[in-house]
């Protein structure tokens, strides 16, 4: 237990163990380790940033979403209205076509009636004038009388 | 206790397992040599080394510098293989200490815990070496090399020799007293000494109580260590002195517990420097 050049000993010896560690055992210890505190740390920002912009893009389609389905509605409306106009137009114009036909009808009719009655009166003026010619025979000159008949038709 | 030394009683046994290996200068011939006896050892005075604590406290100081530095080469920021984690539970568990206790700004104070606190465990583990093994070996080389058996002494804790706890505290009392000029000036830490607690009135009274304080430190640090490690070696001795068939049941209870003093002064020692460390930092403590 006798104190001697041991302690000075240990004491060098402490000094250069103590140099040693500070020199080259504790910076890359603690290098290696910061290094991993970063990268963990970076890693978990990335993810906090990832789940955010996730949860931003969830939000953006959810909106396209709405708004498709929006136009999706106004288009519908839009083509049901159109439809609405058109069957509408459909009608007036068919109407309008069926009331033309329908002039066109009429007039032809009445053409047509007056056609007929015309026809009738020359058939029927024409059979007076066989009956009054086969009555009268050669007592009638069959050309004054012609000419007098077809004025007595025409003021008819 | 080995068979062939029944002629030597216990209190010589007990003696000689509390002598170092000494190497120094015989002061009546003055020729260095090995100490044949404990009182030749005595006779050397200052002059002497032992041999014993230097070899063993170096050899340990070395693997546990050799085993961090193969681990720190090879160190990656990816996962961690088992060596790596088990150096980084410890550098954290240092690193924490330090953020804790210590609020200056020095590189130097960490790296001074971690070697202090390991080496402390490495020196205080071999006191759970059976205490006459590595003697035992020490013994048998001495005899190879045509010593006598009786005279070839190994102390193998090195911190149950004061030399090795005070080689370190001392370290450590130059340290605080060159981080305390630098941090405060030679004027502040005068003014520390002198004017500290009781203002400038009681200037030697100051003095003699901020002196002491600062003579303390370091004694009481390497006391302690000493103290407590010497004791469970002398306690591992004596039962070493039982008989072999009924040593186990008390070396190994003691054994047990020990491992927590091995753990706990060599925590203390770190913790301290710690603290001393960063009160010679602090600059505007009063």
């Amino acid at each position: 237990m006798n104190i001697n050049l041991t302690m000075i000993g240990q004491l060098i010896m402490f000094t250069m163990f103590t140099w040693f560690c500070m020199k080259f055992i504790w910076p890359p210890i603690v290098a290696a380790m910061d290094e991993r505190k970063k990268r963990i740390e970076s890693g978990l920002i990335a993810a906090e940033r990832g789940l955010s912009e996730h949860r931003e893009a969830q939000q953006k389609a959810q909106e396209m979403l709405n708004q498709s389905k929006d136009q999706a509605a106004e288009i519908i409306a839009n083509a049901g209205r159109q439809a609405s106009i058109m069957v509408e137009d459909a009608k007036d114009a068919a109407s309008q076509e069926a009331d033309r036909i329908k002039a066109h009808a009429q007039v032809e009719i009445e053409q047509e009636a007056n056609r007929a009655r015309n026809d009738l009166k020359d058939q029927v003026s024409g059979l007076v004038m066989q009956g009054v010619n086969s009555v009268l025979a050669k007592e009638v000159d069959a050309k004054a009388h012609q000419d007098m008949l077809s004025k007595l038709s025409q003021t008819l | 206790m080995s068979t062939e030394n029944e002629l030597i009683a216990s209190g010589d046994y007990i003696k000689h397992h509390l002598q170092n290996l000494t190497y120094g200068q015989n002061p009546d011939t003055g020729v260095w040599g090995l100490a044949h006896t404990a009182q030749e050892a005595k006779d050397m005075g200052f002059m002497a080394f032992h041999l014993d604590t230097l070899g063993v406290s170096f050899v340990l100081g070395a693997l546990f510098l050799l085993f961090f530095y193969s681990i720190g080469k090879k160190m990656t920021a990816d996962t961690p293989s088992g060596a790596q984690n088990f150096i980084e539970s410890i550098v954290e568990f240092i690193d924490e200490n330090v953020r804790g206790s210590f609020n200056g700004k020095n590189p130097m104070v960490a790296p001074l815990a971690l070697t202090a606190f390991i080496w402390i465990i490495l020196m205080n583990t071999m006191d759970l070496v059976p205490v006459d093994w590595l003697p035992y070996l020490a013994q048998q080389i001495g005899v190879f090399f045509g010593a006598d058996p009786h005279h070839v002494f190994f102390k193998v804790v090195p911190t149950t020799d004061p030399n090795a706890t005070f080689g370190m505290s001392i370290g450590i009392f130059i340290l605080i007293i060159y981080y305390s000029i630098k941090e405060k000036g030679a004027g502040g830490f005068a003014g520390e000494l002198l004017f500290h607690p009781f203002g400038k009135m009681m200037l030697p009274f100051n003095l003699f109580l901020e002196g002491v304080n600062l003579i303390a430190k370091p004694v009481s640090l390497a006391l302690r260590l000493f103290g407590n490690m010497y004791a469970g070696e002398m306690i591992f001795i004596l039962i070493a002195l039982l008989p072999f068939w009924i040593q186990w049941s008390l070396s190994l209870p003691w054994a047990i517990f020990h491992i927590l003093i091995v753990l706990l002064q060599a925590f203390i020692f770190m913790t301290l420097v710690i603290v001393y460390m960063d009160m010679a930092h602090q600059k505007d403590e009063h």
